[in-house]
């Protein structure tokens, strides 16, 4: 096969910083950056310039698909606010370390890839895998979520990412879930159809508001109870949520929430080791 | 850096738009679409189909031929004129000035069957599909890449830009649109092999990768239907075909085929629907799709987005008025219009379905 046509996409087209100057403005500590006409490396390419020059709010206008939005930002601690209009593309927060991103859209798949810290908050709905491999901070999604949402998310310690949905999730919702918690407030939906639930799960905690059947878990997890640790957890939480996205929190709490835990924190040892 | 390592990152972008009032508009929307889902190809493989494009002869099959061996017209046109009679032929015109690399020689020929002997006991469409085997297994560097009536298809190696750039794609119009990105990752990125694949007025794009290949080929071979373009794709399109034109099967039927409910749910069915499910499955089998895959499927009058069934590839649906739209992301669905009236995705295995209104 020959190789002459093969391009990479993400670098083809891409403008030096110097030659993207009049698609940012920016005004004391806030930049405000035109990404219409950009490609995924030229708005994370700007960001990143912005930040280092001083801005510590970027809004983002005309978004429409741009991958990895705030990643590659892990500069000295320093912490940032980005502001989203326009639908952001896979991969949004990918390795977010510590900042803040708050979308006015729905964003897409991959919401929060392996993020470290920090907080995205999306006024709309995500698509699949959002959560996965996130390791800490907070997500807060308004609608729903596609498939896998959670997937291999993980705690250890001080280390605890929380994922909370206003609507409903689809299926394999904590797939091989290892920490973390996941809060689904059902609002507006009358029944989760989610199936396979938690299918390989062995760690964290998903705490779902409304009615969820036994079939609709997979068979490496189980109801369980929750404790006044979990409530005051919720109490937190679906606050926040409610400030994010203007609901009654009294309302929400007053419901049932049901727990769902893992039955083991090793399920798949016996098929490697034959314990 | 180029991508010649064996790591891949397979992606493949699909993008659908159809006017269920049947208006017809220029592929410029479409080409729109595709250009911001870039990333989701790596420039090895694009295309569009287009329904409704050919008025003045929309009573004739339309047979787009690829000639990728200069010497081999003069034995198409053989063959051709042999079976069909040919009311009209040219060269698809193309923009020699496109960013494409060494393109093959295209051909089309609008006909009308010439049925002889036994072959009068056959359908047109199945006599069309004879042939368009015949061409496609027999001779060498000639492959029939679209033969339906009144739509066509045109692809290439090269990012949709470009592809479409090639083959003038904003000149056509018409009221059903499908492209596709490719990122080929175990076939190869050669002209035959992008996207979309048809037969009669059969096309179906698809991002992923169909792991029941083999066993699906092998099927459709008792049927008539030859794999000849190495690329796994090129199955769904005759599955459609022999399914919904030729057994009659409705798409909400055949999406429990191609992605049927684990059997653990159909347990769980009341007894006439378990049955009815078992059923489909028992008898089916070798036409379940398998892998991660997400297509978008198009026939006159309608057009279907459907997954496999636990959704390892993405699709949206949006509706705007008397529009419909289907894609990988839902970013250029935004970006051609920033309100719709509805935008939803799908469970695995469930169609969207797009028809025209009457």
């Amino acid at each position: 096969m020959s190789l002459a046509g093969i391009v990479n996409p993400y670098l083809e087209r891409v403008r030096p910083i110097k030659d993207l100057a009049e698609y940012v403005k920016v005004e004391g500590e806030v930049a405000e950056i035109n990404a219409r006409d950009l490609t995924h490396k030229e708005v994370n390419d700007l960001i990143r310039e912005c930040v280092i020059r001083g801005a510590r709010k970027i809004i983002l206008r005309n978004v429409f698909g741009q991958r990895f939005i705030g990643t590659r930002l892990a500069l000295n601690g320093i912490k940032v606010e980005i502001e989203i209009h326009g639908i952001p593309g896979n991969d949004l927060g990918a390795f977010l370390a510590g900042h803040r991103i708050v979308v006015y859209g729905n964003a897409q798949d991959g919401v929060g890839n392996t993020m470290d810290s920090g907080e995205i908050i999306v006024h709309g709905r995500a698509g699949d895998v959002v959560a996965m491999s996130m390791r800490g901070g907070e997500i807060y999604i308004r609608d729903t979520v596609g498939y896998r949402a959670a997937i291999h998310m993980k705690g250890y310690m001080e280390r605890n990412p929380v994922l909370v949905i206003g609507k409903t999730a689809q299926d394999f919702l904590g797939e091989y879930m290892a920490g973390g918690r996941v809060i689904v407030l059902g609002i507006g939906v009358d029944r989760h159809k989610a199936r396979y639930i938690g299918t390989g799960m062995h760690g964290g905690k998903i705490f779902i508001r409304g009615k969820v059947e036994e079939y609709q878990l997979a068979k490496e997890v189980t109801f369980g109870e929750l404790d006044k640790e979990d409530w005051k957890f919720l109490e937190e939480k679906v606050g926040k949520f409610c400030e994010y996205f203007n609901c009654d929190k009294d309302e929400l709490l007053g419901d049932n929430f049901t727990a769902i835990i893992p039955k083991s924190k090793r399920p798949y040892g016996a098929l490697y080791s034959g314990e | 850096m180029r991508f010649n390592d064996d790591k891949d990152f397979s992606a493949c972008g699909i993008f659908g738009i159809m006017d269920r009032a049947g208006r017809r508009f220029s592929g410029k929307l479409i080409v729109e679409a595709m250009s911001l889902m870039k990333v989701r190809g790596n420039g090895l493989g694009a295309g569009f189909a287009v329904y409704g494009l050919y008025k003045k002869f929309k009573d004739y099959y339309a047979l787009h031929v690829m000639l990728d061996n200069k010497d081999v017209k003069e034995k198409v046109y053989n063959y051709i004129s042999q079976n069909f009679d040919i009311v009209y032929e040219d060269e698809i015109p193309v923009n020699d000035k496109a960013n494409v690399v060494d393109p093959p020689k295209f051909v089309r020929y609008f006909v009308a069957p010439r049925k002889r002997g036994t072959e009068k006991s056959l359908s047109d469409d199945d006599y069309v599909i004879k042939k368009v085997m015949y061409v496609n297994r027999h001779i060498d560097g000639a492959y029939i890449i679209s033969s339906g009536k009144n739509m066509g298809v045109f692809k290439g190696v090269g990012f949709p830009e470009d592809i479409a750039d090639f083959f003038m794609i904003e000149e056509y119009r018409g009221y059903i649109w499908t492209a596709h990105t490719r990122f080929p990752t175990n076939t190869p990125g050669w002209w035959g092999g992008a996207h979309p694949f048809s037969i009669l007025d059969w096309t179906v794009v698809h991002n992923g990768e169909i792991s029941s290949y083999g066993t699906n080929k092998r099927y459709l071979e008792m049927f008539g239907y030859y794999s000849t373009l190495k690329t796994d794709t090129e199955v769904m399109a005759y599955i459609f075909d022999l399914l919904m034109r030729r057994q009659g099967l409705p798409i909400e039927v055949v999406a429990k085929i191609l992605a049927p409910p684990m059997w653990e749910e159909i347990e769980r069915m009341p007894e006439k629907e378990r049955n009815f499910y078992k059923a489909l499955r028992m008898v089916y089998s070798p036409l379940l799709v398998n892998g991660p895959w997400a297509v978008i499927v198009a026939r006159h009058g309608e057009m279907f987005g459907l997954t496999d069934r636990i959704r390892l590839r993405p699709l949206t649906a949006a509706e705007k008025g008397s529009l419909f739209m289907i894609s990988s992301e839902e970013a250029p669905i935004r970006y051609l219009f920033p309100k719709v009236d509805k935008v939803y995705t799908p469970y695995g295995g469930e169609p969207i379905v797009a028809r025209l209104e009457r």
